[in-house]
């Protein structure tokens, strides 16, 4: 009964009727805030300005560090360590392009074909979820060990040889290449794709398809358009949510790698758990998110979605 | 050839939904498998020796149930701030919201393993020992705003003249917040719910570097990927996946049920 009521309402409510607020009832934001956003202030800004700090640190593990504005360390760490940013945002890109493809097709048949099959699909996207990600993740080292079914497959069509010729593999291996790196990262990331995308395709009135048709557009026509653009939201925060986490992803470069696939997020792992060289690690953790804020902000300027959130 | 020209889509999707479900069948197979040596990647013969014996792996199931424990109150903890935030952002215009709306979406658009780093730094300077503390701090750290996105949403679509009825009918602020806003508003925080369980459940770069000696499940699985996976790993994951869709499929009958009852 409620379902039917609030689906009859009036499109969102940004701003529901105000009254005059006496001085206890304006402070009522407030104290519902305050709890959280204190929460974030010390366990999200506060560690910002910690990390901020250790970055311009020098000393060892055994001396003890001190913050001597050494920024050098910013200078020497791109230097030393630029192959993995340049191979963390190349996987991270083709990874997020590869959804994209991927997503869109399985999120369009779940909002507009489906039919009474779409609780099921959709069921089907969310349940991996509940597996968790390493099992599956490295359930990807037996379909792509050498002597797998897919891995054969592969070869005898001489695909291969391509990927091989591109880099991308190596002789007749997969795993330990960065196909493999990118097919998880791919894989793991997909349902952050197509839930966005699901979402923004729902939304659109199926009315304007059929006044597309009667204006003689093709389907083609009609996709790129009516469906692509009015789902353009969906596409944003999709990549967003596909771009940003697998930058910094170091499980997959480890699972399924080798070390000349390793990414950013293994360099700053490494050196934060195993080599203890705070001062890099943290600069190295600054750097990337600094390239990660950067173009996302260029991505939603570009994109002109700005209420995402 | 006409016939996949004009399904294009539908065997696109379905080729997706393939590529999702695979390793998910494979975890499933090789839950049966009884493997030589450390590793489980390799097909030997079949057996039921890891279903019989789920917990017969030293740490494994401790592990399970510290995480089970940490995604309980990481939830309880995430949904209780995140709730109120939510409302706040929807219901009042205050100053500083602009801010606010940043510093909730932020933590979403970092790469997890800067959060991780932060944490670990400011957790080190101020000599806090790791463990389920830290972890926990962190867990409801990131699941905040999942949890706020989630409850705004549905908040947002609320028509305030259901409240506006309760009020007019006398139901004083409490029981208009009790018989009216949270029945309506609990699908959005059963959602952020869910979400901020399956997060913390599943999370591995944020626990690994925030955890110290705590060995939750992903980190089980992680160690184990290095030393030698047990059969039994499968058997756990199998076992979600099933509980999973189970749970899902039995609340959709039971929402078609509801609906058939309300409409005959």
């Amino acid at each position: 009964m409620t379902a039917t009521l609030t689906k009859e309402a009036p499109g969102p409510v940004e701003e529901p009727v105000l009254r005059k607020p006496s001085t206890r009832k304006r402070l009522v934001p407030y104290w519902l805030l305050l709890p959280g956003i204190v929460w974030l202030l010390v366990f999200f800004a506060l560690p910002m300005i910690y990390q901020a700090s250790t970055s311009v640190q020098t000393g060892s593990l055994e001396k003890g560090f001190e913050v001597t504005w050494h920024f050098q360390t910013y200078w020497d760490a791109f230097q030393e360590y630029w192959p993995q940013f340049v191979r963390s945002l190349l996987y991270a890109g083709t990874a997020t392009l590869l959804c994209l493809l991927l997503g869109y097709p399985l999120a369009y048949l779940i909002a507009f074909k489906a039919g009474r099959w779409r609780n099921l699909l959709l069921v089907l996207v969310i349940a991996p979820f509940f597996t968790s990600f390493l099992i599956r993740t490295l359930a990807w080292k037996t379909i792509l060990a050498d002597d797998s079914v897919v891995v054969q497959a592969l070869n005898a069509l001489h695909f291969l040889d391509v990927t091989s010729w591109l880099g991308w593999t190596e002789g007749d291996r997969v795993l330990a290449t960065p196909m493999a790196v990118v097919c998880g990262l791919t894989y793991n990331f997909l349902p952050f794709m197509i839930l966005p995308l699901y979402t923004s395709l729902e939304r659109i009135d199926g009315r304007l398809h059929e006044a597309a048709q009667d204006l003689y557009a093709s389907p083609a026509t009609t996709f790129r358009k009516v469906t692509f653009p009015l789902s353009m939201p969906g596409v944003v925060s999709g990549t967003l949510l596909t771009f940003i986490p697998a930058s910094g992803d170091y499980v997959n470069a480890e699972l399924l790698g080798s070390t000349d696939t390793k990414m950013v997020g293994n360099v700053i792992q490494s050196q934060f758990l195993r080599v203890l060289d705070y001062p890099t690690a943290a600069a190295l953790s600054f750097i990337l998110m600094a390239i990660v804020l950067g173009m996302v902000t260029v991505y939603i300027r570009r994109a002109g979605t700005e209420d995402l959130v | 050839m006409r016939w996949i020209r004009k399904n294009l889509v539908v065997i696109a999707g379905l080729l997706t939904l393939a590529y999702m479900i695979l390793p998910n069948l494979v975890v499933m197979a090789f839950s049966f498998n009884r493997p030589k040596g450390r590793f489980n990647y390799s097909w030997q013969e079949f057996s039921l020796d890891a279903w019989k014996d789920p917990c017969g792996v030293a740490d494994m199931c401790e592990s399970l149930s510290l995480s089970l424990q940490l995604a309980a109150w990481a939830t309880l903890g995430a949904v209780l701030l995140g709730t109120m935030i939510a409302f706040a952002l929807v219901r009042y215009r205050f100053r500083a919201r602009g801010a606010i709306n940043s510093l909730i979406f932020l933590p979403m658009a970092m790469p997890e393993v800067v959060m991780a780093a932060s944490l670990l730094t400011l957790f080190l300077n101020m000599g806090i020992e790791l463990g389920f503390w830290t972890v926990l701090i962190a867990h409801i750290m990131f699941c905040l705003s999942f949890v706020v996105t989630a409850v705004k949403a549905r908040v947002m679509s609320m028509d305030p003249r259901l409240e506006e009825a309760a009020r007019d009918l006398y139901a004083g602020p409490t029981q208009t917040f009790l018989r009216v806003t949270l029945p309506i508003a609990a699908p959005g925080i059963a959602a952020g719910a869910l979400l901020a369980f399956a997060l913390s459940f599943d999370d591995f770069i944020i626990t690994n570097f925030n955890a110290g000696s705590t060995v939750t499940f992903p980190m089980f699985v992680w160690g184990s990927a290095q030393r030698g996976t047990p059969v039994q790993i499968n058997v756990i994951g199998t076992a979600m996946f099933v509980l999973a869709v189970l749970m899902v499929a039995a609340g959709q009958i039971i929402t078609n049920r509801r609906k058939k009852t309300a409409t005959a």
